[in-house]
């Protein structure tokens, strides 16, 4: 359901631009379908790649040795554990937001999950090296995530401090 | 020895035949071939421990998974084809620039959390972005934001699976994030490139 709004959403934003640049003149209309098709057909490949064989990694990483140190008490080691696992979870929301739950449910401390939730939202190797190298300029990938490597320490800390969720 | 003073930063190489950066390159890239080396051992080892019929239903179930994306990576593309074609230069590098202060970094942050779609959509805008003039600081802002704070993925996937109590804390921690990490990556960008700066 959530899926049918979002494409809903996604193809209503695609119109709506395209009638903006359709006002500007047929020409770039047709030169920005034809620069977003030429885009399609060179990242099909990778995509193809990655999500045929996402499937293949998530399969053999051992689930537990991601969860595995998460506790309550676990503390700042924890807090790092985690984002070390973030980063390291493979396939898409759905493992990550499960081993999230996982945790949470096998009594890990809600700092240590927001930290790998913040983690895995902002490094899992497997989106960095599918979708996000190849759209935009490797310079810029690396750049992004190593400096976003203080924030789910920091997301941790401001848990910690307000104690919620 | 006597070229020693010639030795000018060269310019990086692929900048000659890359008229307009940002935009999608080269058809293979080593991250591909990571990627590559990395399915073909765990399909292996999926094979060594479930045998053919366990890598035949990933397999099937995989595809599947790819056929629904494709015209969502369709749409994505055309998103940033459209930007990149509608949005004025000047404007966007004054809003979006590298002097464009905390509003920048504001607006890059609105842009991610309001922007539809996934990944697919993300990056490809993001890369149109900085094409027309943004800089990374407002960038970064836009793409963690989008990571963080939008409600595609949020909606979808976190909600259902790890509850509001755990999602909407998680979101309102988050709420910071985007504008301090565009903020520090200008703070390191220009330090970093000081020749880059106008």
């Amino acid at each position: 359901m959530s899926a049918l709004i979002i494409d809903i959403i996604l193809w209503a934003s695609v119109a709506a631009l395209g009638f903006i640049a359709w006002q500007r003149g047929r020409l770039i209309l047709t030169t920005a379908v034809r620069e977003g098709s030429m885009d399609f057909i060179n990242i099909v490949p990778r995509i193809a790649l990655g999500v045929i064989g996402s499937g293949y990694i998530a399969a053999v990483i051992p689930q537990e040795v991601i969860t595995g140190w998460l506790g309550p008490n676990s503390g700042w080691l924890g807090v790092l554990t985690a984002v070390i696992g973030g980063a390291a979870t493979p396939g898409g929301p759905v493992v990550g937001f499960s081993l999230g739950a996982v945790a949470l449910k096998a009594g890990g401390g809600s700092p240590q999950v927001i930290a790998y939730v913040v983690a895995w939202a902002l490094f899992a190797f497997q989106r960095l090296l599918l979708w996000e190298i190849p759209f935009m300029p490797a310079r810029f990938v690396w750049f992004r995530a190593a400096v976003s490597v203080p924030f789910p320490f920091l997301a941790a800390a401001i848990a910690m401090a307000i104690g919620r969720p | 020895m006597s070229e020693l003073p010639l030795k000018d930063p060269a310019p990086a190489a692929d900048a000659t035949d890359e008229p307009r950066p940002g935009r999608i390159r080269k058809p293979i890239g080593w991250s591909m071939i990571v990627i590559a080396v990395l399915v073909a051992v765990s399909a292996t080892l999926v094979w060594r421990r479930d045998g053919i019929d366990g890598v035949l239903e990933i397999l099937t179930h995989d595809l599947a998974l790819f056929g629904g994306i494709l015209p969502r990576v369709l749409a994505g593309c055309l998103l940033g084809a459209f930007i990149a074609e509608i949005l004025p230069h000047e404007k966007v590098s004054r809003s979006l620039g590298p002097n464009s202060g905390l509003k920048g970094l504001l607006i890059g942050t609105a842009f991610g959390a309001i922007l539809p779609g996934g990944p697919f959509t993300a990056y490809p805008v993001a890369s149109a972005l900085l094409t027309v003039g943004a800089d990374f600081g407002a960038t970064i802002a836009m793409v963690v934001s989008w990571t963080l704070i939008g409600y595609g993925r949020a909606v979808a996937w976190e909600l259902p699976i790890m509850g509001t109590d755990f999602t909407l804390w998680r979101i309102v921690i988050s709420l910071p994030l985007p504008v301090l990490a565009g903020a520090l990556g200008r703070f390191v960008y220009v330090r970093m490139y000081p020749k880059a700066a106008p």
